[in-house]
């Protein structure tokens, strides 16, 4: 497997392919968890530490899913999915040991939201002077400004809480859940009325809304609002984007809210960190090894079959996958009540985010600051407005990709130098609207017309772009799918939108990682509180599954 | 007018942010840019260099600079033979901590110490009658650190030889046309190196590594990162951690070697002749084993710490600049067993660590104790375990 950039030594150490020749028993376990993508990690690591023997099935040569690094030419390392890391949850660090295992998150120090007529906004680590640089635009967006990021902490502190929850069953008539959800009752109820308003106008609302009672300076809101888009088909005046907005700023990064780190190595790293403390726990994990069914006897999981027929055993078996496949995909629809077939087939995928991801032979040049590397120490915002966003949203509204995309751009080589050698850069490109059906046209097709397109935008932003580059990857969402296996391509393994949250997530009365099939859990993105490397379903998960089996056994002895 | 070091030049025209301490008289830089924290993560991850040009020197020669060294050092120089380094301490007769320092044994009856504050009547006035001279070199020699995981590599690309020097070893060579002395050592528990050099030459010597460690992610650092890098890697710091028993008021400002956790210092003791300031007094303490403190690292139990934070509804600060001042540390039954000294939240470790010291009794790794904090103006007590010191020690540092 692929470890992280530093560690080239030990390049292709770990996890053995497979064991399928041993016996029987030898392939029986606790438990088995469908997919290595970081829940599937975070999941096994923390059965394997409560004591289960523990197998984690990958179906590709390296775990980690959409969060990998990849060296796609020799000395770049390519973070080809998932580029940063904020929403990892606190408690997960510490309990899995990560810092032993290598977990090192680095700071970004700078934010960049050029214009591309000469001016831009650069944010660094002095707070003041980030109010200067806001002054440059509004005088009074810069006093706005603090008022804005205290506000926003508020909600998030509010409803930062949720992410370490199981979501209660509200269709239950379980005592516990009654309490639970009670429990939630009184929280809301002892919020301030201002921060309740707040939580409910960004839950439900659009950011532009939201951004608007703050700001004047649309070079600002574009920046802020960029947020408010990654990952969903929403534009920053849907409703529906100040949920998502939220969502991004609720990671606690370092104790701060809304901050974001490079892992060293990219996130791929990251994966590579948690690999290593689920085997530490115990946890098995076996590479190339895609999982074609989950056994079922009598309603019960027994275990799991592999394309090659191989077979693995357990009482508890647990889909690191997306709702679709968790679903309709690995165990038969049928043995499944009609109604959440039906949710599960209505749950919304369709994909709009890609990456186009560069080996460049030096840093851009933006005109005025010059190719040095103090603006490129984090994230690089090509979304220089409102409007820019919504009318490259527009394009995806009729089934085409942005003309003039979204794109958040980071140099990770500048934070990290292991990524690139000396003088040289990895350039990584999220790129915003890419819907997964193209009205006539299909992705294999435009693939490199979109590698063409988001080369274009960052020509008109950094003249001269073109000449830098070494090579192009090109990642779209049926790429995305195809490889990682995420459905439609959705980076979140499900639309973040209110009727798929929380309660509803990833469907009503199934939000707790349990299954109608007994013994048979989910812990994947499509479940909550949702994706993003952050861990909690994988985490959550697991604490469901030790309940459960703490229920059961006495009686099973008894 | 506050001086300036012999790298100064070069650090100004660095030094974004025009913050500068004072340190021995001299200017030293804060930070050179908005963020000691990527100035302390481009340590830990690429390099860093930093000028510690302002620290005292002193060069003794003679032919009994041994024996004069062997009798005011606590640590047993005569094992450090010419080529190494040692790290060393000096006590009062009472076996009380005066300062801690770096030597060089530069070469045969030459020695190069380092110190903190000024001790050059202190030394010359024991020289007695030993065949010794030491003087003050500290305004002709200047100093750089390069430190961190790439350090090796890069000083290898300048002089190939001296990518082999051992912990703690020396090695002598040229760097950008000049002389220089480089040491494998430093004070941020990394692996490292100090490039020492006349003064004149110290710009020659800057010029030539900077350009050689261009697109390698090297920063240089201030002092903010510094004394980050410092607390994770356990160093203590003079009038931080503890202070010079010369100009204590009383003994509760004083420490002996072993309470500040140097007894690996005087592991040979028995079998070492020498009569040293604070001998006897050191092997009483040891013998009778009447140290009233262990060092340690602490760490806070972060479970605690954020469920104190959150039930105050304040958002659990995670600020990594360092504080040193005294924090209380409890037992369960609210009884002082020790204080901290130097805390911070460590992004390395994820961890709020302290550099503290504890009754013996307390200091067994893991004991559980409560340190103090004041939220919302007033006491709360949040849990910590008891660690060795240094919290953070990465393989490459020694090997
Ligand atoms: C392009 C892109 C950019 C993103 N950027 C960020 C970002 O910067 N920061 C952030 O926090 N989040 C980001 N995300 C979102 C985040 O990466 C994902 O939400 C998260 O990684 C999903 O993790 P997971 O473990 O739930 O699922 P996955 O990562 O999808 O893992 C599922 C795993 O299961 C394996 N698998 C599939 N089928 C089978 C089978 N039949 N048998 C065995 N194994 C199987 C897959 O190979 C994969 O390894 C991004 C996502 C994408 C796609």
């Amino acid at each position: 497997m692929t470890m992280t950039a530093p560690d080239k030594k030990s390049k292709r150490s770990n996890p053995p392919k497979s064991n399928r020749s041993t016996s029987k028993a030898d392939r029986t376990y606790d438990a088995i968890v469908i997919g290595g993508g970081h829940n599937g990690l975070v999941n096994g690591a923390y059965l394997a530490k409560s004591g289960l023997r523990t197998l984690i099935l990958e179906r590709r040569h390296l775990v980690g899913g959409a969060a990998i690094t990849e060296e796609l030419r020799p000395g770049f390392w390519f973070t080809t999915f998932s580029y940063a890391l904020s929403l990892l949850r606190p408690d997960i660090i510490h309990d899995l040991e990560l810092v032993k295992h290598g977990f090192m998150p680095l700071l970004m120090s700078s934010r960049f939201a050029p214009d591309g007529q000469g001016d831009y906004l650069l944010f660094g680590q002095d707070h003041a002077q980030n109010l200067k640089e806001i002054a440059r635009h509004s005088k009074h967006d810069a006093d706005a400004y603090d008022q804005y990021g205290h506000d926003m902490d508020r909600v998030c502190q509010a409803i930062k809480p949720l992410l370490d929850t199981v979501p209660p069953d509200i269709f239950s008539d379980d005592p516990e859940e009654l309490l639970a959800l009670a429990g939630i009752g009184a929280r809301l109820r002892k919020l301030d009325k201002r921060v309740l308003h707040n939580a409910v106008r960004l839950l439900t609302g659009s950011a532009a809304d939201f951004l608007d009672d703050y700001f004047d300076s649309e070079l600002l809101k574009g920046y802020l609002a960029s947020s408010s888009i990654i990952g969903t088909k929403v534009g920053p005046r849907s409703q529906g984007s100040g949920l998502v907005l939220l969502y991004h700023s609720l990671g606690e990064h370092d104790g701060e809210f809304g901050s974001w780190a490079f892992h060293k190595g990219g996130n791929g790293g990251f994966t590579q960190v948690l690999a290593r403390a689920a085997q530490s726990f115990g946890a098995e994990i076996l590479l190339e090894s895609p999982v074609e069914a989950v056994i079922t006897k009598d309603g019960q999981a027994t275990g799991v079959a592999l394309a090659d027929g191989t077979e693995y055993h357990a009482g508890t078996v647990i889909s690191a996958l997306d709702p679709r496949r968790t679903f309709l995909e690995l165990v038969d629809p049928s043995e499944l009540p009609d109604d959440l077939v039906e949710h599960i087939r209505r749950f919304r995928f369709q994909g709009t985010s890609s990456k186009v991801n560069f080996a460049l032979d030096g840093l851009p040049d933006y005109p005025g600051l010059g190719p040095k590397p103090d603006h490129f120490r984090g994230f690089t915002n090509i979304g220089p407005s409102m409007d820019y966003l919504e009318r490259a949203f527009d394009d995806a509204k009729y089934g085409w990709y942005s003309q003039r995309p979204y794109i958040d751009m980071a140099v990770q080589s500048t934070i990290d130098p292991d990524m690139a050698p000396p003088g040289k850069h990895v350039l990584s490109c999220f790129i915003q609207y890419t819907p997964y059906k193209l009205r006539e046209s299909d992705w294999d097709t435009e693939k490199e017309n979109l590698g063409d397109t988001v080369q274009r935008t960052l020509e008109s932003f950094f003249p001269g772009f073109g000449d830098l580059v070494l090579q192009r990857e090109v990642v779209t969402p049926l790429h995305i799918e195809r490889t990682v296996g995420l459905s439609e391509g959705n980076i979140f393994a499900g639309e973040f939108i209110a009727p798929q949250m929380f309660f509803f997530r990833p469907a009503p009365g199934w939000s707790q990682y349990r299954t109608p099939i007994e013994g048979y859990y989910q812990c994947g993105s499509g479940t909550h509180p949702g994706g993003c490397v952050m861990g909690a379903p994988g985490k959550l998960a697991a604490s469901q599954i030790i309940k459960d089996r703490a229920k059961t056994r006495p009686r099973a002895r008894a | 007018m506050i001086r300036t070091t012999p790298l100064h030049e070069r650090t100004n025209a660095l030094n974004e942010t025009q913050l500068w301490s004072h340190w021995s008289g001299h200017l030293a830089a804060n930070r050179y840019q908005m963020s000691d924290k990527l100035e302390y993560f481009a340590v830990r991850n690429a390099a860093g260099i930093f000028d510690s040009s302002p620290l005292y020197k002193y060069r003794i020669t003679g032919k009994d600079a041994e024996s004069f060294l062997a009798g005011v050092l606590a640590r047993d120089i005569r094992a450090c033979v010419p080529g190494q380094a040692q790290y060393t301490c000096w006590l009062d007769d009472r076996g009380f901590v005066i300062e801690d320092g770096v030597i060089l044994h530069t070469a045969r009856n030459e020695y190069l110490l380092t110190s903190a504050e000024a001790n050059l009547a202190y030394f010359e006035d024991r020289i007695g009658r030993n065949d010794a001279r030491i003087e003050e070199v500290s305004h002709d020699i200047g100093t750089l650190a390069l430190q961190g995981p790439r350090s090796r590599d890069l000083l290898r690309k300048l002089v190939p030889q001296m990518g082999s020097i051992p912990y703690f070893g020396l090695a002598r060579g040229e760097i950008g046309g000049a002389a220089v002395t480089v040491s494998r050592t430093g004070y941020t528990g990394d692996l490292g190196y100090e490039i020492w050099m006349e003064s004149p030459d110290a710009l020659h010597v800057w010029d030539a590594l900077w350009d050689s460690v261009e697109g390698h992610g090297v920063l240089p650092f201030g002092l903010a990162a510094l004394y980050m890098l410092r607390i994770e890697a356990g160093l203590l710091l003079l009038d931080a951690d503890f202070d010079s028993s010369r100009y204590a008021w009383n003994d509760a400002h004083r420490s002996s070697p072993i309470e500040l956790g140097w007894s690996w210092m005087f592991k040979d003791l028995n079998g070492d002749d020498r009569a040293f300031i604070g001998r006897k007094a050191l092997q009483r303490e040891i013998a009778e084993k009447t140290s009233r403190w262990t060092m340690r690292g602490l760490v806070v139990d972060w479970r605690d710490y954020d469920r104190v934070y959150g039930d105050a509804g304040l958002i659990p600060p995670k600020d990594h600049t360092p504080i040193v001042e005294d924090w209380m540390v409890y037992d369960d039954d609210y009884k002082r067993v020790g204080y901290a000294t130097s805390f911070m939240y460590s992004p390395m470790l994820q961890r709020h660590i302290a550099i503290a010291r504890v009754r013996p009794d307390f200091a067994a790794v893991g004991t559980k104790v409560n340190l103090e904090f004041t939220v919302d103006h007033h006491y709360e007590q949040v849990a910590a375990h008891v660690a060795r010191l240094p919290l953070y020690n990465p393989q490459r540092k020694t090997v």
